[in-house]
């Protein structure tokens, strides 16, 4: 045997072992961030059992309506469809801010702030357009007014190390005030809290392409959200400013010291975070209603923080979170006749602290079984 | 007559901020994030209106709400200290939790999904809103008081000071044989405890619950201590003049010289002014929201 022909050998074997390491890393990886999901759904599921027991009802019927509302027919997964969508956009809005290192709480006031700043350039834009040509301009629009309102913290954490968490949950109240003070007092309809209709460019239900769902909310903003979670993930894990990005997340002084501009990954995420959050407005205002309504958001900021949480920052994650959190919502109205639909509410928390909970824990136990 | 009249309605408005911020300094100055204030305070006010409901008693009230507030704040306190979650993902999710579970038993015990019954409350029953029906009800003493126990127990008892070591260096703390989940644990249970006053304040003088009653007020409190720089004298102060500037809101009313949105994004904005440091930068405990090893 000459010695190249085992060097070679050696190569082959060490090459197989770095294989193997990796797909060990990788399933690790995976069972990482589905076992937390497994455990919350179990203790959401026990925590729903005693809730409905209370209430004098029989489990299996009340989750199976839950299913047959959602899932079962096509208007009830139209609905999920159009939870989803804007649940995936301000899921992915924390998720990105958490990959950076910031918690934005701020996910709804941008995107009430989104929406808004959307439902503006549709009520000034002729109402001749087509939804081509008005998408583009609207979702701009919603970016800038949702990267306005997450800019302003990243700027102020940024400039004078203001904690994001704090300054965007006050932002929220300060934002939500200010919405609701121009449309009620200088634009709304008469004997409502929302603006007029917007004619320019309505953009189309799914219903248009499949009749299924029709009486459902879904419409093509879904399409915007999918290609938000595509371009999110190619950005964070393929762009050398979503790898900067992550560093600043993982550890920022290590990422300054490589050369990275802490402070500037710090307001364009916010800003990004909120951008995304942002575009999650065209899904009420102009995919739904065709009008801005005062405190639409109604609490799809703040699940997108349990959407992140619970999808483990990942774009497919977000997507699939933010599917099962819409499917509780949707199912809460399912079953709403049988036992209150606050049941999900209850549920949606339980997920959020049985995951935020075990994550710690499932990392601990995967380390020790190594 | 006037001047009077605005100060009483400043402190009814402030009696419940004064509660909530008092226990949130205690939770924060002991290194735990107070974002459930607001679910402990709505946890508080349904507890106590069940409470006063049952046993006719305003005072059984007070210690439902008591038991409410503390067995919500553990429950913060295990999955963060415990289970080592995230403490503002576990914060925002109790004060969702609250929401859901008061409305579903509202529908359980009273079968309405806005509001319960008629409860008991204190003092007499049509005594109005003047000075006199301010002074009768003990939990605007306790109120008061409360801001003066928190700032005399942090700053003058052995535990205050084991409560701010943990909360500014947890490994110090432990070098030295002070248990800091226990402290932690303590802390949170305090902090809870008295959230819950501040909601049942709410209840038991409007004699009802409703859903989501609080409002907010969780979140004007927790304002109130970072613009207090997490001291109890100063968060309270802080309370005064955001109760002040909502009863020259509503004095005001109909002078509409102020939209009263403005006026209800002066706590927040006065708060974000502080974080960023214009005036004397507002710095938490060092070990806030911080894992304890």
């Amino acid at each position: 045997m000459s010695a190249s022909s085992s060097s070679t050998a050696d190569t082959t074997t060490s090459h197989r072992v770095v294989t193997l390491a990796g797909a060990a890393a990788r399933r690790a990886a995976i069972e990482e961030a589905v076992l937390p999901a497994i455990v919350a759904l179990l203790v959401a599921a026990i925590v729903g059992d005693i809730l409905i027991l209370s209430f004098g009802q029989n489990p299996g019927t009340v989750y199976r309506l839950l299913l047959e509302g959602t899932w079962g027919n096509a208007y009830g997964l139209g609905q999920v469809l159009y939870k989803a969508t804007t649940l995936t956009l301000t899921g992915l809005a924390v998720a990105v801010g958490l990959r950076a290192g910031l918690f934005n709480i701020g996910a709804e006031g941008q995107l009430a702030a989104g929406g808004f700043a959307a439902a503006m350039v549709g009520l000034i834009l002729p109402s001749g357009l087509s939804a081509l040509v008005t998408l583009p301009v609207y979702l701009v629009a919603a970016a800038i007014g949702g990267g306005v309102v997450g800019g302003i913290p990243g700027v102020l954490k940024a400039k004078f190390g203001a904690h994001e968490v704090i300054t965007t949950i006050m932002l929220n109240f300060v934002v939500l005030a200010l919405l609701n003070y121009f449309v009620a007092a200088h634009m709304r309809v008469a004997d409502s809290l929302h603006t007029a209709e917007i004619h320019a460019g309505a953009l189309p239900p799914l219903s248009a392409f499949i009749s299924g769902f029709h009486g459902s909310a879904a419409n093509v903003v879904i399409f915007v959200a999918i290609l938000a979670a595509v371009v999110t993930g190619w950005f964070l894990f393929r762009t050398r400013r979503g790898f900067e990005l992550r560093a600043t997340g993982l550890q920022p002084q290590a990422a300054e010291y490589g050369g990275v501009d802490v402070r500037g990954v710090w307001w364009r995420a916010m800003a990004l975070s909120g951008a995304l959050a942002g575009v999650g407005g065209l899904n009420f205002v102009l995919g739904y209603k065709h009008y801005y309504e005062d405190a639409f958001a109604s609490g799809a900021g703040f699940l997108g923080i349990a959407v992140a949480i619970v999808g483990r920052n990942h774009p497919l994650g977000v997507v699939l979170a933010a599917l099962v959190f819409a499917t509780m919502s949707q199912g809460g109205l399912a079953v709403n006749a049988v036992v209150p639909k606050q049941m999900v509410d209850v549920l949606q928390a339980v997920v959020i602290i049985a995951v935020a909970a075990s994550v710690p824990e499932v990392r601990r136990m995967l380390r020790r079984g190594r | 007559m006037i001047l009077i009249a605005f100060l009483v309605q400043t402190l009814r408005i402030a009696i419940p901020y004064l509660f909530a911020a008092s226990g949130g300094v205690v939770s924060e100055r002991s290194g735990l994030i107070a974002i459930g204030l607001e679910g402990y305070m709505l946890g508080g006010a349904f507890c106590a209106a069940l409470a006063s409901y049952y046993s006719g008693s305003a005072w059984v009230g007070l210690a439902g709400a008591m038991a409410g507030g503390v067995a919500l704040a553990l429950l913060y306190a295990v999955t963060v200290i415990r289970f080592r979650a995230d403490q503002v993902v576990v914060g925002i999710a109790i004060n969702l939790l609250v929401i859901g579970v008061t409305r579903f038993f509202l529908r359980l015990a009273f079968h309405s999904s806005a509001n319960s019954p008629r409860v008991p409350g204190f003092g007499a029953e049509q005594s109005g809103t003047g000075v006199v029906a301010l002074a009768h009800n003990p939990l605007v003493w306790l109120g008061l008081v409360s801001v003066a126990f928190v700032s005399w127990q942090l700053y003058r008892t052995p535990f205050g000071l084991r409560i701010r070591a943990v909360g500014e260096h947890p490994a110090a703390a432990t070098s030295v044989g002070i248990r800091v989940a226990k402290i932690r644990y303590l802390s949170a249970a305090l902090s809870g405890m008295l959230a819950a006053l501040g909601g049942a304040y709410l209840a038991l003088d409007q004699h009802q619950f409703s859903a989501e009653m609080t409002a907010g007020r969780g979140f004007i409190a927790l304002a109130a201590i970072i613009f207090g720089r997490w001291d109890p004298f100063r968060a309270a102060l802080a309370c005064l003049l955001f109760a002040a500037a909502e009863t020259l809101q509503i004095q005001l009313q109909g002078a509409q010289l102020i939209p009263s949105q403005f006026v209800e994004m002066i706590p927040y904005v006065l708060t974000i002014v502080a974080l960023a440091g214009v005036v004397g930068r507002a710095v938490p405990p060092a070990a806030l929201g911080k894992v304890a090893d």
